[in-house]
C-alpha cells in the first residue's frame, strides 16, 4: 500500500505538550520537515530556549541543547564556532529573543553568526502564564497589563525583523505566519531559505512567525486566529525585511 | 645579596616597566629567583607608573615592594611618594634632569644622574631609564656584566632589534656617570 | 626540559590553555584579567583556534556552554564583577554536567570595588557561583608556574567529573612576571580523541547514534532530586580523591598559618622569618579550594597549638578551616582587603603574638 502521508522523521514520538491552537506545533513540524527534506538531521544541533518551547529538545529528533533564558544565540554561537559544518538553529519566543536576550540577539545578528533563528512572536509570555511580552500590542490586556498595555508606562512593542534588517550581518529577516494554508506554505519556504543561507554561509537568518497563544489570550483557537489577523498583522506586517539573496537587494 | 627589592617609578612612557624587565631578566640569567609586578589600572594611562622588582637567592614571597632597597625615581611625584619608603642604608637613583630637588634623607645613598640630558646629548633620546640602570649596575653590581647585556637582547622585541645596540650603549654610558 | 621564560601570569596561563588543547575562548574585557584575552586574540588565529570577544560576560559564558556541549575544550576568563555576571551560565553548565574552564583574576569588591588584587571571591567560588546545588572544582595557584600547570589539570578534572572548573587567581598573580617553564610543545594534545571521548556531546548525530540532549531542566521533582543526588555522590568521590594542599614546615609547628594563592606567598616569607627567630611556625597552603583539603589540616590538629588563617578578604576560608578544626584548637584570622596585599612583617607580627600567647 502506498504511503501518502507520514510524520516527519525530524520529530521524535514524544507527544507535544502544547495547547490546542498554539502555533508551536505547526512551526515545529515545518522546521522538522525542512531538516528532513534537506537531509540535515544528522548535522543539526538545535538550541531550545526558555519559555513554552523549552521542551522542544524532546521533540526535534536531532542533537539539542537547552540554553538559559535569552542566551540561545550565544549558546548557538559556541556550538557553531566549534563545529562550523553543523547546522545550528535556535528556537526562541518573544520574551527570550526580544527582552532578556536582546543583546545576544542583536550581537549574534551583527556578527553575521551563521545560524538559523526561528522566532515565535505571540505577543505574550506563555510559560509563566500570560504576562506582557516585549511584543505585546499597545492596549493589549495581559496579566501584568490588566488595563491594557499603556505605552506611557510600558513603552512600545519591538518590531524585531525591522530592527535586525538594519544590521550588516543579517542575511535574512522575514516575517511569516501560520494562520492559514497559504501562510503555512510561505513559512516553510522561509524556513528552508534560512537553512539554505546557513549552508551557503550567508550569516544570520531569522524567520519570525506571528503566532497565536489562545490560552493566554483567553480565546478559542479560531478566535485567536481571528484576533491575530485583525490585530497583530497590522502591527507586524508579513514580508521579507532583508534578504541578501534577493537580486534587487530589496529592503521593504 | 640575599634579596634585593627595587622600586622603579616615573611617568608612563619613560620605560619604567622596561627597565624593570631588564633587571629581572639579568637576575634570571644569573640563576636568581625574580619577580616583576607593575602598577596597573588608570594610572598607567599617561599618569604615574611604577614597577616592583625582586631579585633573590630564595623563593619570593610578596612581589610587591613596599620597602625598597633601591628606588629609581624618574620624576618628582615618584620621589615625593617613595623617598620615605626606602630602607635605611638603601639607595636612591634619580634622574636629576627631571627632578630639581635634593633627597632630604641622610640615611640613604643617593645618586643624581642627569640621565635625560645625557640621553639627549648622546643621541639616545628615550634611553634615560637605561642609563640609570647602567648607573645602578655600576654602584650595586646586582648581576654579571655579561648577563646584563644578554638581558638587553632578551628584553628588546625582535621587531625592534635595532634598539639592542642603543640600549647597550646607554648601559655603558651609565657605567661612566 | 624547556627553558625558563619570564611571562606575566595572565599571558602564561593563556599560553598554557593553547598547549592544553583549548581552541575556543570567549571573553569580555575587564581589569585585571584582560591580558588573557589580548594574548589569546593574537595566538588563537595562529593555531586555528577561536578568540571571540562577546557582547557581555553573560554571552561569553553561554558561548562556552554551547562550545562545551559539542565536546571541545572551552574557556572564559574574567575578574570579580564579570564573574558575578557569569554565574547564571555557570549554574546551567553545572546543571548540564558540562566540563569547561573559568578563570577569575580576582579584584576587590563588592560592587565595582577596585582593580587591585583580592581574594574576596572565595565564598563565591566555593559556595555559591550561581543558584542551585552544585560545586565547581576550584584550584588556587600561588605562582606563575602553577597558573600554567593548573590549566591542563583543571581541564582534565572538569572532563573526568563532568563539571565546570575554576582557576581562582588574583590581580597580583595575573599581572606579575616570574620565571616559568611552559609545557612541552613536542607533546601536542590530541583534540580529536578528546572530543571522541565525550559520547554525550551535541555535535550532530551524523546518523550514527541516537540524539543527545544537553539540558538542565527536569520538571519532575523526583527526577531532579535523583540527578542532583547522583551529582553529589560524584562530589564525595572528588572530596576523597582530589584534595590538594602543600604543607610547609608543619610537622613541629606550634603556629600553623593557613593561606592560599597570593597571601600564601607572603605567609611563607613570614613563616621563614618566624623560624629565623626561633618560632615554630608552619604553613598549610590549600591548592584545591573545592574540594577543601580537610585532610592536610586534620593532620596537624593534634600537634598545632593555634591556627592563623591569612586571607586578602575579611575572613572567608576561615569558616572551612574552623569546620575541620572543630573547636579543638583556636583559629585566628588576619586579613587585608580592598586590594591590599599584606606584608610579611604584618603576618610575622601576628605569628609572634600567637606564639607568645601560646606560651
Amino acid at each position: 500500500m502506498a504511503v501518502v502521508f507520514e510524520k516527519t522523521k525530524g520529530l521524535t514520538d514524544v507527544p507535544f505538550h502544547y495547547c490546542p491552537g498554539c502555533s508551536h506545533g505547526i512551526v515545529h513540524r515545518l522546521v522538522a520537515e525542512v531538516l528532513e527534506e534537506m537531509n540535515l538531521l544528522g548535522d543539526a544541533v538545535g538550541v531550545a530556549s526558555v519559555g513554552c518551547s523549552v521542551f522542544s529538545y524532546n521533540y526535534f529528533d536531532c542533537d539539542m541543547v537547552q540554553a538559559p533564558h535569552g542566551r540561545a544565540p550565544a549558546v548557538a554561537t559556541g556550538i557553531k564556532r566549534s563545529f562550523p559544518d553543523d547546522i545550528v538553529f535556535t528556537y526562541q519566543g518573544d520574551g527570550d529573543l526580544a527582552a532578556i536576550g536582546t543583546a545576544e540577539t542583536v550581537h549574534a545578528a551583527t556578527r553575521g553568526e551563521n545560524i538559523t533563528v526561528i522566532f515565535i512572536n505571540n505577543a505574550i509570555y506563555g510559560m509563566t502564564g500570560g504576562q506582557m511580552a516585549p511584543t505585546s500590542l499597545p492596549g493589549q490586556v495581559t496579566q501584568t497589563t490588566p488595563y491594557g498595555r499603556d505605552v506611557k508606562i510600558a513603552g512600545y512593542p519591538v518590531r524585531v525583523c525591522e530592527m535586525l534588517s538594519t544590521l550588516s550581518g543579517t542575511a535574512l529577516a522575514q516575517r511569516v505566519a501560520v494562520n492559514n494554508v497559504k501562510n503555512v506554505r510561505d513559512a516553510k519556504k522561509a524556513i528552508r531559505k534560512g537553512f539554505e543561507n546557513q549552508i551557503n554561509k550567508r550569516g544570520y537568518s531569522i524567520i519570525e512567525v506571528v503566532s497565536a497563544c489562545p490560552t493566554n489570550w483567553g480565546l478559542s483557537p479560531l478566535d485567536a486566529n481571528k484576533w491575530l489577523e485583525e490585530n497583530m498583522l497590522s502591527y507586524y506586517p508579513l514580508g521579507v525585511y532583508k534578504d541578501v539573496t534577493a537580486d534587487s537587494g530589496e529592503v521593504k | 645579596m640575599a634579596t634585593m627589592n627595587v622600586l622603579l617609578a616615573g611617568f608612563g612612557g619613560q620605560g619604567i616597566l622596561f627597565s624593570g624587565k631588564l633587571l629581572v631578566y639579568s637576575g634570571l640569567l644569573d640563576g636568581k629567583e625574580v619577580s616583576w609586578l607593575p602598577s596597573y589600572g588608570p594610572e598607567m594611562r599617561g599618569g604615574t607608573c611604577n614597577c616592583s622588582v625582586v631579585i633573590s637567592d630564595d623563593a619570593i614571597g610578596s612581589p610587591l615592594v613596599t620597602a625598597p632597597d633601591v628606588l629609581i625615581a624618574m620624576n618628582l611625584p615618584s620621589l615625593d611618594k617613595f623617598e620615605n619608603a626606602v630602607v635605611p642604608g638603601g639607595t636612591i637613583i634619580l634622574d636629576s634632569s627631571l627632578i630639581d630637588r635634593k633627597v632630604t634623607r641622610t640615611d640613604v645613598n643617593v645618586h643624581y644622574v642627569d640621565a635625560s640630558k645625557l640621553a639627549e646629548e648622546n643621541g639616545m633620546k628615550g634611553s634615560a631609564n637605561i642609563i640609570i640602570i647602567g648607573k645602578m649596575f655600576k654602584e650595586l653590581g646586582f648581576c654579571t656584566e655579561e648577563n646584563l647585556f644578554k638581558a638587553v637582547e632578551k628584553c628588546v622585541p625582535p621587531k625592534k632589534a635595532a634598539l639592542i645596540d642603543v640600549n647597550k650603549n646607554a648601559l655603558r654610558l651609565g657605567f661612566t656617570v | 626540559m624547556a627553558e625558563k621564560v619570564l611571562m606575566k601570569g595572565n599571558e602564561a596561563l593563556a599560553e598554557a590553555a593553547i598547549q592544553a588543547g583549548c581552541r575556543h575562548f570567549f571573553g569580555y574585557p575587564i581589569t585585571p584579567q584582560t591580558e588573557i584575552s589580548a594574548y589569546l586574540s593574537k595566538r588563537m588565529p595562529k593555531v586555528g583556534g577561536l578568540f571571540l570577544q562577546a557582547e557581555s560576560e553573560v554571552a561569553a559564558i553561554n558561548m562556552v556552554l554551547g562550545a562545551a556541549s559539542t565536546g571541545v575544550r572551552a574557556m572564559t576568563s574574567s575578574s570579580s564583577p564579570g564573574i558575578s555576571l557569569k554565574s547564571e551560565g555557570v549554574s546551567y553548565i553545572a546543571g548540564s554536567d558540562l566540563p569547561c574552564l573559568i578563570i577569575n583574576v580576582q579584584r576587590g569588591g563588592p560592587g565595582l570595588g577596585g582593580i587591585q588584587p583580592s581574594q574576596s571571591d572565595y565564598w563565591q567560588a566555593t559556595k555559591a557561583l550561581g543558584h542551585g546545588d552544585f560545586q565547581l572544582f576550584v584550584l588556587a595557584p600561588s605562582t606563575i608556574q602553577e597558573m600554567v600547570d593548573f590549566v591542563p589539570l583543571a581541564f582534565d578534572k572538569a572532563e573526568q567529573y563532568r563539571m565546570p572548573a575554576m582557576i581562582l587567581s588574583d590581580g597580583m598573580l595575573g599581572q606579575m612576571m616570574e620565571p616559568v617553564t611552559l609545557p612541552d610543545p613536542e607533546k601536542p594534545f590530541d583534540r580529536e580523541a578528546n572530543i571522541a571521548s565525550k559520547p554525550w556531546a551535541t555535535n550532530g548525530t551524523k546518523g550514527k547514534r541516537k540524539k543527545n540532549i544537553v539540558n538542565s531542566l527536569y520538571i519532575q521533582p523526583d527526577e531532579l532530586e535523583k540527578l542532583v543526588v547522583e551529582r553529589f555522590e560524584r562530589y564525595e568521590i572528588i572530596k576523597k580523591n582530589e584534595q590538594r594542599a602543600e604543607s610547609y614546615l608543619t610537622e613541629d609547628a606550634d603556629v600553623v598559618v593557613v593561606a592560599f594563592g597570593a597571601s600564601s606567598r607572603v605567609s611563607r616569607s613570614a613563616v621563614n622569618a618566624a623560624r629565623a627567630e626561633g618560632i615554630k611556625a608552619g604553613l598549610i597552603r590549600p591548592i584545591t579550594l573545592w574540594p577543601f583539603p580537610e585532610n592536610a589540616i586534620e593532620a596537624v590538629v593534634p600537634t598545632a597549638k593555634v591556627f592563623l588563617d591569612v586571607e586578602m578578604n575579611m575572613g572567608q576560608m576561615i569558616e572551612d578551616v574552623k569546620l575541620v578544626v572543630n573547636g579543638r584548637k583556636p583559629v585566628e584570622f588576619f586579613g587585608r582587603t580592598g586590594g591590599i596585599i599584606p606584608t610579611p612583617a604584618e603576618i610575622l607580627a601576628q605569628i609572634k603574638r600567637l606564639a607568645k600567647e601560646g606560651k
